[in-house]
């Protein structure tokens, strides 16, 4: 089994057969996570290399040690120290890194639409691993991925995410993913961190947290920067936490049996009161678990050579 | 020398002249409009039948970056790429380096144009110094040296008391204050337009309201001063309610809009293509139908095409990253014959006068006319030519395009400056063939 595609830029492009395809992928990868030599030979002189213009520990983490299970060469380039820092473009540097022949380029960068710029420009498969406000693709199928698992189905789930949409590529994500499976997606946050014209991709917005997560099936709680505060996009982080924070009293305003989610890395306090965070309804670390096996799967679907033998 | 433009459609918008007609043209000059004129000895006779014979267009708004950024685009390229184009008259913006704020500057540019130039190029000149919003240009050296109208246009004004004095300051000379309206504490740190596209893309967006604040503020101004202002790149809905009204008031306000933000929405930067980036930015589809609207009854006085050449390394890369702007010369007539005239959304006679007398009496040039003793300067059109957008084959030094492929039909083929061709019609075919 092999995707058709060459790259995975974002989730509005893909479909729902195909994040079936690494939902179905990735569960078999999960099992690779208990042996005790954790290494498969499926990619076995692939060679992937990890482009990080933005500092990231988690998803770069992720895809190595995804990449290194599937027994890929992995290199990480990161933009200090490096061309980058002497001037080189984004393309240049592209091209002289497809010079060296990968076969899969891992890209993080601040700019939206650098992933799909790569992908139009270099012969090998492009893997957006988060590009500015734009999107996150693999975040969001590992949180399907988490939710499947947890809620044995997609279809019809309520989620609610909590935040600063307007900045947040893991929502547009999470938003386009979770439509496609079938689920009813709500944004709560204040007026001046949701996007323009949200409604337009298909989403209820919510301005009262209480209201917005009383219904739902999953909370998703966003990361809150805190230059949003010096934009006077809110008055202090004091005020978003009482307004807009999880804590364990609003916790009381959702359903029994909800999943409280977070794309890391938590503002304790912030976003997330630390209890909440560490309760029975947060899945977070089942999320970071997951995070391997959905890049696994997604380095297998694009790189994965027919008749290579499978996890 | 003297040319006779044999059994061509004759539009002159200033006379509303609308016939089969021949044109005489004498010592740089019209001489006469007639029927089966009598071709002296000497004389050139072109037989443009079948073709449409204009005043020469002019682009009232065009970086032509000399001094400081030939890299981009020289006056000798610029003012062939306008021929190509169509335009026999380019202004062109003050944002060079060194800013065209004081005299010398102005002459070199003027002094180069008349050396190098194959279109008639007139100077704009800075509103304030450095184009840092500050303190005035010398405004009045710059008039005298020939400066046609003064604009910071790159960048807004916002101090409104600088800006009124500006505007009180320029009244003697005559000439418009040109008005790049872009409140910058609202637009913020933007990369497209605001709307449901920018938040797909997650591409930070100005809002349409960027723009109306400061056409409203300078409404004001040029009502409190009575100044001239014009509205460059006029681009929103708003915009053009505002300066209806303001009009209808009798306000001394004009206004242009490009042919990008007629043909082109937000939806053409999906692909985050950088030759969709330019300042004010493409707007939302209801903005593009308003700004058509507005030309059409004339609530819009000219087409201009904000011709801002860009080196490829600043047009390539990211997004957010890329500079502001797009060429426009080479494509701004062809583009709009064939999508706006042929599709019959504006009527042919209306788009020339745009063009022509409609830049031409804001800007109070010469041109723009066909009367006897108006310059000699004509664009002849071919409404059947057929064409494809070459960015390869662009006379500016530039390739920043977004209707790159465009295909269609309907272009300039001739652009005669003072009696004398500056591009003849195989060479404007060959800029697009």
């Amino acid at each position: 089994m092999a995707w058709k595609r060459k790259d995975l830029v974002s989730m509005q492009d893909v479909e729902a057969a195909e994040i079936r395809d690494v939902l179905d992928t990735a569960e078999s990868m999960r099992e690779i996570a208990t042996r005790e030599i954790k290494k498969v030979p499926t990619l076995r002189g692939k060679t992937v290399v990890n482009l990080f213009y933005e500092a990231s520990t988690r998803t770069r983490t992720s895809f190595e040690i995804a990449g290194k299970w599937l027994s890929a060469d992995v290199v990480n380039f990161s933009s200090s120290g490096s061309s980058a820092e002497k001037g080189e473009s984004l393309l240049d540097t592209a091209k002289n890194i497809e010079a060296m022949s990968p076969d899969v380029v891992v890209v993080r960068h601040k700019a939206s639409g650098a992933p799909a710029l790569l992908a139009r420009q270099l012969k090998c498969a492009v893997v957006n691993a988060g590009d500015g406000a734009h999107e996150h693709p693999t975040q969001a199928l590992l949180d399907l991925l988490t939710i499947r698992q947890k809620k044995g189905h997609l279809e019809g789930l309520n989620v609610t995410i909590v935040g600063d949409v307007a900045h947040s590529r893991v929502a547009r994500s999470d938003i386009h993913g979770m439509r496609k499976m079938g689920m009813t997606v709500t944004v709560a946050g204040p007026p001046t961190l949701i996007p323009a014209a949200c409604q337009e991709l298909g989403v209820k917005v919510s301005h009262r947290l209480e209201e917005a997560i009383a219904h739902a099936d999953v909370v998703m709680m966003l990361r809150l920067q805190h230059e949003r505060m010096l934009a006077g996009l809110i008055p202090s982080l004091r005020e978003y936490a009482r307004v807009w924070g999880l804590s364990l009293d609003k916790l009381r305003h959702c359903r029994p049996d909800v999943l409280i989610m977070h794309p890391g890395p938590v503002n304790r306090g912030v976003e997330l009161a630390p209890e909440v965070a560490d309760s029975q309804y947060s899945v977070i670390l089942d999320q970071v678990a997951n995070g391997v096996a959905v890049r696994m799967a997604v380095l297998f679907l694009l790189a994965g050579s027919a008749g290579s033998a499978a996890a | 020398m003297s040319l006779l433009l044999r059994n061509g459609r004759v539009i002159d918008p200033a006379s509303g002249v609308d016939a089969v007609q021949d044109v005489y043209l004498a010592d740089g000059r019209v001489a006469r409009l007639g029927k089966s004129l009598r071709a002296p000895a000497g004389v050139t006779v072109v037989d443009v039948t079948g073709k449409v014979v204009c005043p020469g267009f002019i682009d009232i708004h065009v970086h032509l970056r000399e001094p400081g950024y030939e890299y981009k685009e020289t006056v000798a390229s610029g003012t062939r790429a306008a021929a190509a184009g169509g335009f026999t008259a380019v202004c062109c913006m003050a944002n060079t380096m060194p800013v065209n704020d004081n005299r010398a500057v102005t002459d070199y540019i003027l002094a180069k144009a008349k050396v190098e130039g194959v279109v008639r190029v007139y100077a704009i000149g800075a509103v304030t110094r450095g184009l840092k919003g500050q303190e005035l240009a010398e405004m009045a050296e710059q008039a005298e040296a020939g400066c046609v109208a003064f604009s910071d246009d790159g960048k807004c004004v916002n101090d409104a008391g600088l800006y009124r004095r500006a505007m009180e300051y320029a009244l003697p000379f005559g000439t418009p204050i040109i008005s790049h309206a872009e409140d910058g504490c609202l637009a913020g740190n933007w990369a497209m337009h605001e709307g449901f596209v920018s938040t797909e893309l997650g591409l930070a967006g100005q809002p349409s309201a960027a723009e109306d604040v400061m056409v409203a503020r300078d409404i004001l101004l040029a009502e409190l001063t009575g100044a001239h202002v014009h509205i460059a790149h006029l681009s929103t809905a708003g915009a053009v309610r505002l300066v209806r009204d303001a009009k209808a008031r009798g306000v001394r306000v004009t206004a242009e809009v490009t042919p990008h933000h007629l043909l082109l929405t937000d939806e053409a930067v999906r692909d985050y293509d950088p030759n969709t980036k330019m300042a004010p930015p493409l707007r939302g589809k209801r903005d593009a139908e308003a700004v058509l609207e507005a030309l059409a009854d004339g609530t819009i006085d000219c087409v201009a095409t904000d011709h801002a050449p860009h080196a490829l390394t600043e047009k390539e890369g990211e997004f957010a990253a890329a500079a502001n702007g797009i060429v426009g010369l080479e494509t701004a007539v062809p583009v709009l014959l064939d999508r706006l005239v042929r599709t019959g959304r504006i009527d042919l006679p209306t788009l020339v006068a745009r063009l022509s007398s409609g830049p031409a009496r804001l800007m109070n040039l010469p041109g723009g006319s066909l009367a006897a003793g108006a310059p000699a300067d004509i664009t002849v059109l071919d409404l059947e030519h057929a064409w494809t957008v070459r960015p390869s084959t662009f006379r500016s030094r530039s390739r920043n395009t977004p209707f790159s492929g465009w295909t269609g039909v309907g272009a300039p083929v001739m652009t005669i400056v003072g009696g004398v061709p500056a591009v003849s019609a195989g060479d404007a075919a060959a800029s697009r063939a």
